[in-house]
């Protein structure tokens, strides 16, 4: 008894974070980019379309991480690029402050922009091999020059170098006399330069070493303690995301098949394709792995281009039922958790959604 | 012994000076065990098993030192025709990146074929039926329909299947697979390597993974060697070196890596980078990024001492392994 009721307490304090803090920063609402596909060389018609991103919502808060998980081709990416309007989107909006910034363009895009940051994942590819650091970071300043005027930039951008853990006296060096860990933490004073609300990471660390990993993620985190940032964090290494974000949403072929608290998602998950995606996720631990629970997905990923009808899911999902290939499960919380004080009750999009830990050895 | 590396020495001469890419690995593997190899880039892991092969660029690669022995047969002391012999047949690699790895104008009935031909002698019409057997065997769905199809039409799992296929084609008594799944989606990295470790079973192969992930060696094998600057740092059966690793460089490399079934605290990260390869530090390579480092680090190399109070075989290149092991 008295272990129960300790779990409830722990279930009521988790219940009762405060995890909303005023109004969302960043509001997704229906977002879809298709991509068109051609036949012919002179006359181009539309055969189809890559349905890249095909409705996704959420919300970003003040000082929060966000985390987007989901396998390559899911549109995590795509997702990246429409919240920096650097992709057109299909349909759907992007609210920042009230704003729509997927209707936007010229000056008051450029405008919008300054608040809203990216950092990339290959640190080799997004830097131009032939300026220097200085020029590289500096050069932020010339797109937006009311951030700095034209003789403190130097200073500046050495600032900056220190901020990110960098010697200010490497100002004037080439990307290709830093190692990977030092070229992503130019990016992330790149990003940093314009003193942005929100940053939104690309797979920032997964070109990196494991030892040089944990550097980058202790900075990102400092970072966001001291300037409130935002951050939307995508990437594939579920470990990471969990560490890093406070919210995680799991995306499979261009929709969020389940949102909730880095809690919600990994002890309490409700959507079987979350549960598969932890499941396969091998744990540096000898000892778990015969009492894990481990769920082996059969086939690949569909293709965007035709994905299944209803549930997106269904083809490799062993919960697969004649409902699943005719209606399309909303993202909403599951009826049965309707109202109920447990970390089931988060939105999950399925209709036979219930709860498995796959995370814990058995 | 399946497989016995001795003291093995693999050294580039570039233009900045002599990159020692490996300095005194040994390691053996057996029939039927999977052996880990765990490093960061330029740890030489992949270089190690590149000498092993035999498929090392020389120039500008160099041996100048060191055994490998398979069967009792020192393999270094082979003639090229011989050890081609040895290639594919006795001992196969399985590459991370199947899809630059697969010649992409010939169909994958044919690479797969061209096993048989070349080593078996056998007709076009005969080596395309085992092709289908292979496929069939890596469980690749519609093997006979999917023989004549080329490698861009397979998926990246399916890509990596048939580099296994390819990989397990003569039967060979050791596989060596240098991060089979890193380039792949957890989801299929989870059905690639329960296909390979149930391969390997049923043909009671030795195996090497290679591999950075702490994750996948912990599923899968049997005994660890990490790596560090060219050298091994520590070895051990694997669930030993989880329980209580015996040098610095293992224990931060567990520390740094976050957990998925909790929320953990700040990261432990290691400080530092990885070194350069033409000027490796002096004494323990590990020495300027250790936090147990001592004057002695700093000027002797520290041999890999037997881990004495462990009731299974295990060693750690550390002066103060007894403090790590403990500590």
């Amino acid at each position: 008894m008295a272990d129960l009721s300790t779990n409830d307490e722990a279930v009521a304090a988790a219940l009762d974070t405060p995890v909303r803090r005023g109004e969302p920063i960043l509001q997704v609402r229906n977002l879809k980019k298709h991509f068109p596909l051609t036949q012919g060389i002179l006359f181009k018609k539309q055969v189809g379309a890559v349905k890249a991103v095909d409705g996704v919502s959420f919300d970003l808060y003040q000082g929060e991480t966000l985390g987007i998980v989901g396998e390559s081709g899911c549109g995590k990416s795509t997702v990246a690029k429409l919240l920096m309007n650097l992709e057109r989107a299909t349909a759907g909006e992007v609210f920042y402050k009230g704003q729509d910034i997927t209707k936007l363009s010229g000056r008051a895009l450029k405008a919008v922009r300054r608040n809203i940051q990216m950092v990339f994942q290959d640190p080799y590819t997004s830097l131009n091999p032939r300026m220097t650091v200085g020029d590289i970071i500096g050069e932020t300043f010339d797109i937006h020059p009311e951030v700095a005027p034209k003789g403190e930039r130097r200073r500046k951008v050495q600032d900056l170098l220190d901020v990110v853990g960098l010697n200010p006296e490497y100002i004037n060096r080439y990307p290709h006399q830093f190692s990977g860990g030092q070229r992503q933490r130019i990016g992330i004073a790149r990003g940093l330069a314009l003193n942005p609300e929100i940053i939104i990471c690309d797979e920032p660390v997964s070109a990196l070493d494991v030892s040089v990993q944990a550097q980058v993620i202790n900075l990102m985190e400092k970072l966001q303690d001291e300037f409130n940032l935002s951050y939307v964090f995508i990437a594939h290494d579920l470990s990471i995301v969990r560490h890093i974000s406070d919210r995680v949403g799991v995306m499979y072929l261009g929709k969020l098949a389940e949102i909730g608290t880095d809690e919600e998602i990994y002890e309490h998950p409700t959507h079987p394709y979350t549960q598969a995606l932890l499941s396969a996720v091998p744990v540096p631990d000898p000892q778990a792995r015969a009492d894990r629970d481990r769920i082996i997905l059969t086939g690949d990923v569909p293709s965007p281009a035709n994905p299944p009808s209803g549930c997106r899911f269904r083809t490799r999902c062993w919960k697969a039922q004649d409902k699943c290939a005719t209606e399309q499960p909303v993202l909403a919380v599951p009826e049965r958790f309707r109202g109920q004080k447990t970390l089931a009750a988060h939105e999950s999009a399925c209709h036979f959604a219930e709860e498995r830990d796959v995370v814990h050895a058995g | 012994m399946l497989l016995e590396v001795r003291d093995l020495h693999v050294e580039f001469h570039t233009r900045d000076g002599v990159a020692k890419a490996v300095n005194g690995v040994n390691y053996s593997v057996d029939a039927g065990e999977t052996l880990a190899v765990l490093g960061e880039s330029g740890s030489g892991k992949s270089v190690t098993a590149q000498a092993v092969m035999g498929i090392l660029d020389i120039p500008p690669g160099k041996i100048p030192q060191g055994e490998i022995l398979f069967k009792g047969e020192d393999l270094l002391k082979l003639k090229e025709d011989e050890r081609r012999k040895v290639r594919g047949a006795k001992m196969a690699m399985i590459f991370q990146d199947a899809l630059s790895s697969l010649n992409p104008v010939l169909s994958v009935g044919e690479q797969l074929g061209e096993m048989f031909i070349v080593h078996k002698g056998m007709s076009k019409k005969d080596a395309r039926a085992k092709a289908v057997e292979l496929m069939d065997r890596v469980r690749i769905p519609a093997a006979k329909e999917r023989v004549g199809q080329y490698p861009h039409q397979f998926s990246g799992g399916m890509r990596q299947r048939i580099m296994i296929a390819m990989a397990l084609a003569l039967e060979p008594e050791l596989i060596i697979a240098d991060e089979p799944t890193t380039a792949l989606d957890v989801t299929v990295q989870a059905q690639v390597m329960d296909l390979l470790a149930e391969l390997q079973r049923e043909l009671n192969m030795g195996l090497i993974l290679i591999t950075h992930d702490l994750g996948v060696v912990a599923d899968v094998a049997d005994k660890i060697a990490v790596m560090y600057a060219g050298r091994i740092v520590e070895q051990a059966p694997v669930h030993e070196i989880y329980k209580a690793p015996a040098h610095p460089y293992t224990r931060g490399l567990l520390d740094s890596i976050p957990r998925l079934d909790q929320k953990g605290q700040e990261l432990y990260a290691i400080k530092g980078l990885p070194p350069n390869l033409l000027a490796i530090p002096p004494g323990c390579a590990f020495n300027p990024r250790c936090p147990m480092a001592q004057d002695v680090c700093r000027t002797d190399v520290p041999p890999l001492y037997e881990v004495t109070e462990s009731p299974v075989p295990r060693s750690s290149a550390c002066h103060f392994w007894k403090e790590c092991l403990h500590g």
